[in-house]
């Protein structure tokens, strides 16, 4: 899978070759090499793949200094160090995989409709079983019309334990069903799989606040990871997003998905910025095998790569 | 949905507003504003290049320099735009010559289809049609079950012939279906796909050529951010689409996606759907979305009544006189027909937003009945007393409030008002000062 990524990014990065990226890039130094149009062009790029407004101006400006105080003083330096700051405010300490601690781990998946949390949970699932970890699936989402059944078809296909009620039943009673049975099985990771909720929907947040304490309250020893699920082609609406669920929730990561399309996440850099968490994993791809660790710099690189198509 | 970027706009606007004279500075910092609220609100950043060049070409231009109110005029020039940007109202699915009409729903994974295509058949059964649903969406698991729970909600008969079947086939057996079951409407939800997904687009492309759908509607999400325009222009190409559905437009996104994919498609946005239950599927209003960008309907429509009912030529007279310091009570009472023309006085001064500057215009002549009297008191004065009216000395007074059914008090008032008129107008008239001429201080802010 990476290699698919990389493949496809060396192929988006030739393209480049008349791009933004590249005239900013082939700037000869010299003081009347970077002017205004540069930083316009900066801009441009950044807005473009959805890292918005506040975001990216903030971009320019500490640029803009660096070239000022002549930290800076060509294009190519300027896109480097453009690119290191960006990967910078995504790099965090406890990024990396989870599931994998030697405890029982208990990860609840959430997010607005149809951001891809049962296709990624699917995903995340195999993963850990390839690991050799013994997964149990809750199908929480009682809510939305066959959710319970798309959940089942996966747990069918990866050979996995699945916990689930009758549509409409309460979602806080499926988590608790499941965490008695993860405790009694001696299973080591439950992902919990929940209904698609516009943020903006109060009662629907608290729902989640009282899953969050139900699964502190019955099983307080199990490592909890709340990660929420973002749509690369998601715009600025992302950011109020992940603030809301941030506020019910304690958030722990994200998961980007839908990056096979020709959406950059770029939305991820201020988000990841405020809530202070890092991206855990992105999808690419509506296969099982189409999910991956997050790399800052991977990324970054794609971030910039055919910037305008 | 867009109120954000109303607050935005409107503090743009609201600089301009009060502006008797622009200029190219001026236009350029307010467009500054409107062209950030509207990237923040995830209108595509060419889309926005574009909007904005065109908006400045016709601001600093001949259109805005000859205008009686610059400011206004820019906003409405902003308003006009958006409008057009958002395209007409067209929310209608007309039936097709011989029935079943087919429509094929497609979009991107994740965008609303299955939900969206439940909503449109519930409404056309609203309308007394008989729609046929089509289960086409072969790959997600579940995917046929969550429109067969949807149609059963509804109570309109869901079509599938299982997941091992293609979708062309699907489509195909559905018409046939519908032919002999008498349903008049066929529509058809496709698996959500990449644009970029050479398989699953031209899957797409053999069912348009052999299908021959006579509608195919492009779900986009409101949310969607800067990639709405790649997405949008790919489905174009491929598909040629009838029309667009924005949906979850029920958040808090202030809904940028539908101007950039209305602006590279062409195709007219017909339903916006706004929340999950079934009945929440709406027509689309253009101009009622570029009115509430700007948060400002009301002054829109007093302007458009101002233009209607003030005569240009009249008013450019009116001016001249002011110049040349001539404004009499016949010139007032003019004024004051104007406004009177636009409507009842008190609506017309409902429409003001910021009342703030209305403060110079206290103890003027406001409500109808007033107008009237007003209007009443100066016909029954003398042109000469019209002209000169420092003349106007108790016993014409006294005559004038006879003639007119009203009390010396009230003629006194009207001349005191007159008074405070002539040179709040002339303050206006001064150049540099306020700019252009107010031939209208009724409608400045
Ligand atoms: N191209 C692509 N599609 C994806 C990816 N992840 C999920 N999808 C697709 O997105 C659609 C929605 O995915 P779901 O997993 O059902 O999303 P969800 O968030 O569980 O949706 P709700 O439960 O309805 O809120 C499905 O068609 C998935 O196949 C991805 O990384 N890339
Ligand atoms: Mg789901």
């Amino acid at each position: 899978m990476l290699d698919n990524l990389l493949a496809q990014l060396s192929f988006r990065l030739k393209k480049t070759k008349t791009g933004l990226v590249n005239k900013i890039e082939s700037l000869i130094s010299g003081s009347s090499g970077l002017d205004e149009s540069f930083f316009a062009d900066m801009e441009e790029i950044l807005i473009m793949a959805d890292v918005g407004v506040e975001a990216s101006l903030g971009f320019v400006e500490s640029i803009r200094k660096k070239v000022q105080i002549g930290e800076i003083q060509s294009g190519k330096e300027l896109i480097e160090q453009l690119k290191k700051q960006i990967e910078e405010s995504l790099t965090f300490e406890n990024s990396g995989p989870i599931g994998i601690a030697n405890i029982p781990s208990v990860i609840l998946v959430v997010g607005v409709n149809g951001v891809g949390k049962t296709t990624s949970i699917a995903k995340l699932a195999n993963k850990l079983k390839e690991k050799r970890k013994r997964v149990l699936l809750a199908a929480a989402d009682t809510f939305r019309a066959a959710a319970i059944d798309q959940l089942k078809a996966w747990a069918h296909r990866l050979h996995i334990d699945i916990i689930s009620h009758r549509p409409n039943s309460d979602p806080a009673a499926v988590v608790f069903d499941a965490l008695q049975a993860l405790r009694a099985r001696r299973l080591d990771v439950l992902i919990v799989d929940t209904a698609g909720r516009l943020h903006t929907k109060a009662n629907l947040m608290a729902e989640l606040e009282k899953i969050q304490r139900i699964i502190k309250r019955e099983y307080p020893e199990a490592l909890l990871e709340i990660l929420l699920v973002l749509d690369a082609t998601t715009g600025q609406n992302a950011l109020a997003q992940a603030r809301v669920f941030q506020k019910a929730l304690d958030l722990t990561g994200l998961i980007l998905t839908k990056l096979d399309g020709t959406a950059k996440g770029g939305i991820i850099i201020p988000i990841s910025q405020e809530l202070g968490i890092p991206v855990k994993y992105i999808g690419l791809g509506e296969d099982i095998g189409d999910l991956q660790e997050f790399s800052p710099s991977t990324f970054v690189t794609a971030l910039f790569a055919n910037a305008d198509s | 949905m867009l109120e954000g970027l109303t607050a935005k706009i409107q503090a743009a606007m609201k600089k301009l507003r009060g502006k008797g004279k622009l200029s190219e500075a001026d236009v350029k910092i307010a467009l500054r504003e409107v062209r950030l609220a509207l990237l923040e609100a995830d209108v595509s950043y060419k889309v926005v290049k574009d909007f904005i060049a065109r908006v400045q070409n016709r601001a600093v231009g001949q259109e805005v320099m000859q205008s009686l109110t610059p400011g206004q005029h820019v906003i409405k020039i902003v308003h006009e735009e958006l409008t057009h940007l958002m395209g007409k109202v067209v929310s209608k699915l007309e039936p097709a010559p011989r029935p079943p009409t087919v429509l094929v729903i497609v979009g991107l994974q994740g965008s609303g289809k299955t939900t969206t295509c439940a909503k449109l058949a519930r409404y056309l059964r609203q309308k007394g049609r008989s729609p046929l649903l089509v289960a086409a969406d072969i790959y997600r698991p579940a995917a046929i079950k969550q429109l067969q729970v949807l149609g059963g909600k509804i109570q309109v008969p869901v079509f599938d012939m299982g997941e091992k079947h293609n979708p062309l086939d699907i489509a195909k057996g559905a018409v046939k279906h519908a032919l002999s079951q008498g349903n008049d409407y066929v529509l058809i939800d496709t698996a959500g796909r990449l644009h970029v997904d050479e398989g699953l687009m031209g899957e797409l492309i053999q069912l348009k050529k052999d299908l021959k759908p006579h509608y195919i509607l492009l779900v986009v999400d409101a949310m969607t951010g800067q990639d709405a325009i790649t997405v949008a222009k790919a489905f174009q190409e491929k598909l040629t689409l009838s029309g667009l559905i924005l949906t979850k437009l029920d958040g808090d996104t202030r809904g940028g996606a539908a101007l950039s994919a209305r602006a590279v498609t062409g195709c007219p946005i017909k339903f916006v759907g706004v929340g999950e239950k079934l009945d929440a599927l709406e027509p689309f209003h253009p101009e009622r979305m570029a009115s509430r960008i700007l948060g400002m309907g009301d002054v829109l429509t007093l302007i458009e009544r101002a233009q209607e009912s003030i005569d240009i030529k009249s008013a450019m007279e009116l001016e001249n006189r002011l110049k040349s310091h001539d404004f009499n009570l016949g010139d007032f009472m003019e004024q004051l027909e104007q406004v009177q023309k636009m409507g009842p006085i008190d609506q017309i001064l409902g429409m003001l937003p910021g009342i703030g500057g209305m403060k110079k215009l206290r103890g003027l002549a406001v409500d109808d009945k007033q107008l009237e009297r007003t209007k009443a008191i100066i016909t029954s004065m003398t042109p000469e007393e019209r002209h000169y009216p420092n003349i106007i000395n108790a016993n014409r007074k006294r005559r004038i409030a006879r003639g007119s059914g009203t009390k010396v008090q009230d003629v006194n008032r009207l001349l005191k008002q007159f008074e405070q008129s002539k040179r709040l107008l002339r303050q206006y008239s001064q150049p540099g000062k306020g700019g252009k001429t107010a031939n209208f201080p009724f409608l400045k802010m």
